[in-house]
């Protein structure tokens, strides 16, 4: 089985590897076409890895020793556990598929094959961040999704936007994992070792503070990963990217990072309830806050991105209340529909021309209805619409936070289905129908290559049926988490469900009621909770006068202050000096005899001198 | 009684002598001249330290400086006819060919 293991991890780079070759050189559909094989091949391999951990093996090797200096051990080790195993599936699934995708969506872009060496070097750091055995790895893996973010965010980097947005999400991460390294400093304090199998073995002898402490801390990195509140503007703004990378690194897996850290830590977070409260806390907020922000958007993938936020949140709600298996059953199926939704985004930037305004759009369903059908098929799952995939994961993360009794996560919960509903539909009905205001701007609209429909219906399908998989992935997980019992009476669920239900239905319809009328009127526009909202409650405004604007002034005066009028001038003045010697010692080299003898006799003088005066060891 | 101390006082002070003439004296002829008082006040001090202590080194050492005092003087007398003849000075600050 180690070989399955190897293949799997190695196969991305690989092919990142081959395509890189080709950077420098015009496009070359092989880079595409290899490293597609080679994603596909990684999935496979998952697979078959999957389903030998189904027959309750678990495969643990060590690769190599990778540190050995004093006390500090590392090898460098991989795990496929049942929890390590449903991510590699996920993310080497999600990531063919928009690999795939990409052959059509990026066919005319001088970067093709840059972009395909990004993809699957992404694809390598995720499956290290998911299989590695210990912190650290998990650390490697950790910054390297980060590295290629940075690159595919920045993929146009002649766009001033684009690299902006790299840079931010980069420098944002940076500041949220230096919490990470401190959590980790702290985990090898106190245990010795990075191992996840020693420290959770341990977890149990050591001071709850400290312990609450390493997870607060550990939580600081995740949540700069996966873009909760303060660290969540780096998200929406890097929608600047191409739309594969929104959907496979900005939805589907690398923003997940986050909550999987969690649930690999369960062991550890599983002991301090605070903390767990805190994370289900902030992950409710989230969830609301980041859905009131989509619903005036009028950009299509900010729409979307916001969205991602929302959902994490509700990630973050199960993780925090001890539902682990349900937190990664809502991160797998999360991770269908919302690379659905991204990549019929993409589809649509592709008819119109890269616009992303939503208002200049409508009555696109004539002109590419594949993309609608499917489009509409990963809003209704996002809006957790029985049969659909995320019915069952996000039902079960409502009734969760309803059954450890914190009332208010689950209002709040609630309250952002409805608005996860509303947007949702918002946006189908104003990009697929209503009025054509597209043909007045004189766009021509086209459905994308078959191929690349044929890629996006595996999505599409499991989109639809992933949820069906609810007990066999509640058996398979719960080997390795700890199981969550619902304690309330059968009716009380059935009237949970049903009550939401007919919430999110009821939203539905009067969205498609409202906007299939035209929509709401101008006047809205001008209300301050529109204002508010339209702004992202002015917090990337607070965020520049508050901290870039002081940080640019102290900047500039380290700059103008203390190195040029410090550092410079003391290396300048050490130049300086020595240019002055050379000057007045010039004089020395005369070409005239009886100067030279002069020096001479001096130098003699001062070696006797020293022969005489300077004994050492005297 | 003449003793080391004397032969070596004599031999600082034909040093020094030697030195000044090093120093002041513009004419290559008189250099070549301060230049053999050097070499024969060291011949002079390795001479009376050799009798001192009775060991020949010294004394040998003399005979070697003598030895190359003349070749020495061979040489540079020869080349200093050939600059007279070219240049027809024998004054130092006309040798300044190397000056860059």
């Amino acid at each position: 089985m180690e070989k399955y293991l190897y293949v799997a991890l190695f196969a991305p780079l690989v092919g990142s590897l081959f395509s890189l070759l080709f950077t420098a050189q015009k496009k070359n559909v092989i880079t595409a076409l290899v490293t597609s094989g080679l994603l596909l091949l990684s999935f496979v391999s998952s697979l078959s890895l999957m389903y030998a951990v189904h027959s309750d093996m678990i495969i643990h090797v060590k690769m190599m020793d990778w540190i050995s200096a004093g006390n500090l051990n590392l090898p460098f080790g991989f795990v496929v556990d049942n929890v390590s195993v449903v991510m590699m599936v996920t993310v080497t699934l999600v990531s063919s598929i928009v690999n795939i995708y990409s052959m059509g969506y990026m066919m005319h872009d001088k970067g093709y094959n840059r972009f395909f060496t990004y993809i699957s070097a992404f694809v390598f750091s995720m499956l290290i961040l998911v299989m590695s055995d210990n912190f650290i790895g998990l650390f490697i893996g950790w910054e390297g999704v980060g590295l290629c973010s940075y690159l595919l965010i920045g993929f146009w980097y002649e766009k001033d936007t684009a690299s902006w947005a790299g840079n931010e999400a980069f420098i944002m991460n940076r500041v949220a994992d230096l919490g990470m390294l401190m959590g980790l400093f702290l985990i090898y304090w106190q245990f010795g070792s990075f191992e996840y199998d020693v420290v959770f073995a341990h977890i149990g002898g050591i001071n709850p503070a400290v312990v609450t402490t390493i997870g607060l801390l550990l939580f600081i990195g995740a949540m700069g990963k996966s873009a909760q509140f303060p660290f969540h503007t780096w998200l929406a703004d890097a929608m600047e990217g191409p739309t594969p990378v929104s959907a496979l690194i900005h939805a589907a897996t690398m923003v997940t990072a986050g909550v999987y850290l969690i649930i690999r830590a369960s062991a550890l977070f599983s002991l301090v309830p605070e903390v767990g409260h805190v994370i289900a806390t902030l992950g409710a907020f989230v969830a609301v806050f980041a859905a009131s922000m989509a619903l005036v958007n009028r950009d299509l993938k900010r729409i979307i991105a916001y969205s991602t936020l929302s959902q994490l949140g509700y990630m973050f709600v199960a993780a925090g209340l001890g539902a682990y298996w349900i937190a990664l059953f809502h991160l797998m199926t999360h991770a269908f529909f919302k690379s659905l939704l991204f990549l019929g985004a993409g589809n649509i930037m592709h008819a119109m021309d890269d616009e992303l305004d939503i208002k200049k759009m409508g009555g696109l369903f004539n002109a590419m209805p594949y993309t609608a059908i499917l489009m509409a098929v990963a809003s209704v799952a996002l809006c957790g619409i029985y049969p659909f995939a995320g019915y069952f994961s996000k039902d079960m993360i409502l009734a969760a936070a309803f059954n450890g009794g914190n009332y208010y996560i689950w209002a709040a919960l609630f309250i952002g289905a409805g608005m996860t509903a509303f947007y949702s539909f918002r946006l189908i009905m104003m990009v697929f129908f209503g009025d054509k205001v597209y043909k007045k701007l004189g766009f021509h609209p086209h459905e994308t290559y078959p191929f690349v429909l044929w890629t996006l219906l595996p999505l599409g399908i499991l989109s639809t049926i992933a949820g069906f998989f609810e007990h066999p992935f509640e058996e398979f997980t719960t080997r390795l988490l700890s199981k969550y019992d619902f304690s309330f009476s059968h009716t009380t669920e059935i009237g949970l469900i049903f009550l939401t239900l007919t919430f999110v239905i009821l939203v539905v319809l009067a969205t498609i009621y409202k906007y299939g009328r035209g929509g709401f009127s101008k006047q809205i526009e001008t209300m301050p909770l529109y204002i508010l909202l339209k702004n992202q409650y002015f917090i990337p405004k607070i965020y520049e006068t508050m901290i870039f604007r002081p940080y640019y002034v102290l900047s500039r005066f380290a700059w103008k202050q203390i190195d040029v009028r410090i550092i410079d001038f003391t290396v300048d003045l050490i130049a300086k000096i020595l240019y002055l010697l050379g000057q007045r010692s010039r004089k020395m080299q005369s070409g005239n005899l009886s100067d030279m003898l002069r020096w001479m006799v001096v130098g003699i003088v001062v070696l006797l001198a020293l022969a005489i005066f300077y004994r050492p060891g005297m | 009684m003449i003793t080391l101390t004397h032969y070596l006082v004599l031999s600082g002070i034909l040093f020094s002598i030697g030195i000044v003439g090093v120093l002041r004296r513009k004419n290559l002829l008189m250099l070549f001249f301060s230049t053999e008082i050097l070499l024969n006040a060291v011949n002079i001090g390795f001479a009376a330290v050799s009798k001192y202590y009775g060991d020949l080194s010294g004394q040998i050492f003399s005979f070697f400086i003598i030895a190359i005092a003349a070749s020495e003087v061979a040489v540079g007398l020869g080349l200093l006819v050939l600059w007279y003849k070219r240049s027809g000075t024998i004054d130092l600050d006309s040798l300044q060919m190397m000056k860059g």
